[in-house]
């Protein structure tokens, strides 16, 4: 059964003035099939965590490790990881004009499958579900995430989730900016996607608002660089009384 | 041979439309004392069909409606005897797209084309610059009240052709001209890709894609003059180099009179490095001498690999050689998808595709 295991991971940053610390030993286990919630303030690390394990050249590993069933995934490069059965849904989905959607998915199918699939049934499988997610199959004609609306952004980064189908998913805020309408379909495309591929996921929010579409099995509370708090879906319910005060030094 | 009128100053350098030109390379194109043979370069692929003609007349009886300022160009005008003059008739609708090939001789050259557009007609002119060359041109592009004319020049020239034009629009009433200018072949190109109105409620969409490798030097200088109220213009244009010597120009004048009320422009240039030792310099520069305009601006990006965009497509496990590949390839499809010829399409995406790969893209 997939598992991530990140232990004591401990990140840095780059700066004018030298490395910033900002993960400051992060231990975390993720099996397929559970969902554990990261909440935390903002500026907090949740996204480094995201970013680091998807391997973005902006962070420097200092220490800890990342496994993915046993194999280090810090020595992977970033298509790698994508290979090992690693998703990151962004934040921010990059724009990248004249590159269609179409051909996007497909290339990163192939690379991902080890061969080109068929196109008729491809054809069929991407029809399948964008409709699953409400997306207008004018959309596959589109440059990749140019033009798109917030919704439609996110809509796109579980589209690829549901066809690159990984074995771990980290959905970076995939709740920020999407209206009521959008979050229960985003969310709902994730839930499918647990199902049939018992699909472990690590769900970064700010908000408890996804955690009543998404049910975790375990919250985090995540301040400072590491993971301070951890419980079951009671602790959410606690955060969205009492906030994150508690948790952020004066 | 034509002997030339000594009255016309030969550019050192200092000037600046001429700043950045290596005049070394123009193989005397540019010099008052060089002798330039006058001859029609351009001739129809095909034959003429129903909506237009093409014909042989002489220079002076189409003068020049336009003025320049381009010493080259002006010595264009002062040579060319004879010009070719493409028609399109009135409220002609011609389906196909009208080529003109142009075949340069072994000699330097200067030739003059027009191109009229009839009222309220509708084409699509391609002109294909391809094989060896030292060539001075003028196109003046006339377009007539609500003329709707696609204007595709295409620079497929082998690696020591010369090439000095200007492609000048005048935008008539209602009308609209689209043009794309595609710069992949050439020693040294460089192109004045330029408009003006004669009405109003005109609109001109310039599009351009510049790609340098090692040793070429591609300019261009688009000219947007907006002398009469109620214009539009948009200008993109894009740019690919790679290879130490790879060396690109883009300058975008953009100049909004003071009569010209109700003006709505926008001009962008970018600019792809694919290697260390490549230089592009983009020059944008609009001029604004009247507050009311509908909107005007201006944008200029020159820089390497978007380290972003590369992270996103390998996190979809795209490796890195694919994920650059795609977004070149997308740089570039995003001007040539703009040319709705399948051919032309296929066959400059070709050439891009041979010429990345001498580069190791």
């Amino acid at each position: 059964m997939p598992q991530l295991v990140v232990k004591g991971l401990q990140v840095g940053v780059e700066t004018e003035s030298g490395l910033t610390e900002i993960l400051r030993g992060v231990d975390l286990t993720i099996n397929s099939g559970e969902v554990h919630a990261i909440m935390g303030p903002n500026g907090s690390g949740k996204s480094t965590l995201a970013y680091s394990i998807a391997g973005h050249p902006k962070y420097t590993i200092t220490g800890g490790s990342v496994t993915l069933d046993g194999v280090d995934v810090l020595e992977m490069s970033v298509d790698e990881r994508a290979k090992a059965g690693l998703f990151l849904a962004m934040q921010y989905p990059v724009e990248v004009p004249g590159v269609s959607v179409a051909n996007f998915l497909r290339t990163a199918a192939t690379a991902l499958r080890g061969e080109a699939p068929k196109v008729r049934t491809w054809v069929g499988e991407v029809k399948d579900a964008m409709s699953k997610l409400a997306m207008d199959p004018a959309f596959s004609e589109r440059s990749v995430n140019e033009g798109f609306s917030g919704g439609e952004k996110k809509r796109h980064e579980i589209l690829q989730m549901e066809l690159l189908k990984p074995k771990i998913a980290i959905l970076d805020e995939t709740d920020s900016g999407l209206d009521v309408d959008a979050l229960r379909i985003v969310s709902e495309g994730v839930n499918r996607v647990k199902q049939e591929q018992n699909l472990g996921i690590m769900l970064i929010t700010h908000y408890t608002r996804i955690l009543r579409y998404i049910k975790p099995d375990f919250v985090h509370v995540f301040a400072g660089g590491k993971i301070v708090e951890e419980g079951g879906p009671e602790l959410a319910e606690r955060l969205e009384e009492k906030g994150y005060a508690q948790y952020v030094k004066a | 041979m034509s002997g030339l009128p000594t009255n016309y100053l030969t550019p050192t350098g200092r000037e600046e439309a001429w700043r950045f030109t290596p005049l070394k390379r123009l193989n005397g194109l540019h010099d008052a004392a060089t002798s330039v043979l006058d001859r029609i370069s351009i001739e129809l692929v095909g034959s003429v069909r129903a909506g237009f003609n093409i014909e042989t007349v002489a220079s002076a009886d189409l003068p020049p409606k336009s003025k320049t300022e381009d010493v080259i160009i002006q010595r264009v005008r002062a040579t060319a005897s004879k010009i070719t003059h493409l028609k399109i008739h009135k409220e002609a609708v011609v389906s196909e797209p009208i080529f003109l090939k142009r075949s340069a001789g072994a000699e330097k050259e200067f030739s003059r084309t027009v191109v009229t557009a009839g009222a309220h007609s509708k084409a699509t002119v391609v002109v294909e610059n391809e094989g060896a060359g030292t060539i001075g041109e003028e196109i003046e592009i006339h377009l007539e009240v609500g003329a709707n004319l696609t204007f595709i020049s295409l620079q497929e020239w082998n690696e020591n052709a010369i090439h000095l034009g200007r492609h000048h629009a005048i935008v008539g009433r209602d009308a609209t001209f689209n043009s794309i200018t595609i710069t992949v072949g050439g020693s040294l190109v460089r192109l004045l890709p330029t408009v003006e109105y004669s009405d109003q409620g005109g609109s001109a969409e310039l599009l351009g894609l510049y790609f340098a490798t090692d040793g070429q030097h591609l300019e261009h200088r688009v000219r947007v003059e907006h002398g009469i109220p109620n214009g539009k213009s948009r200008v993109t244009f894009k740019g690919i180099l790679a290879g130490a010597q790879a060396r690109t120009v883009w300058i975008g004048d953009v100049f909004i009179r003071g009569n010209a009320e109700g003006t709505d422009t926008y001009e962008l240039n970018k600019n792809l490095l694919l290697t260390d030792g490549a230089r592009a310099d983009s020059v944008p520069n609009l001029e604004i001498e009247t507050g009311q305009i509908v909107g005007a601006g201006h944008s200029s990006t020159t820089g390497r690999f978007d380290d972003e965009q590369l992270f996103y497509l390998m996190s979809r496990g795209i490796p890195m050689s694919e994920a650059r590949r795609l977004v070149i390839r997308g740089f570039f499809g995003e001007i040539v998808s703009k040319i709705e010829i399948e051919r032309v399409q296929e066959r400059l995406m070709n050439r891009i595709d041979s010429q990345l790969a001498k580069v190791g893209e």
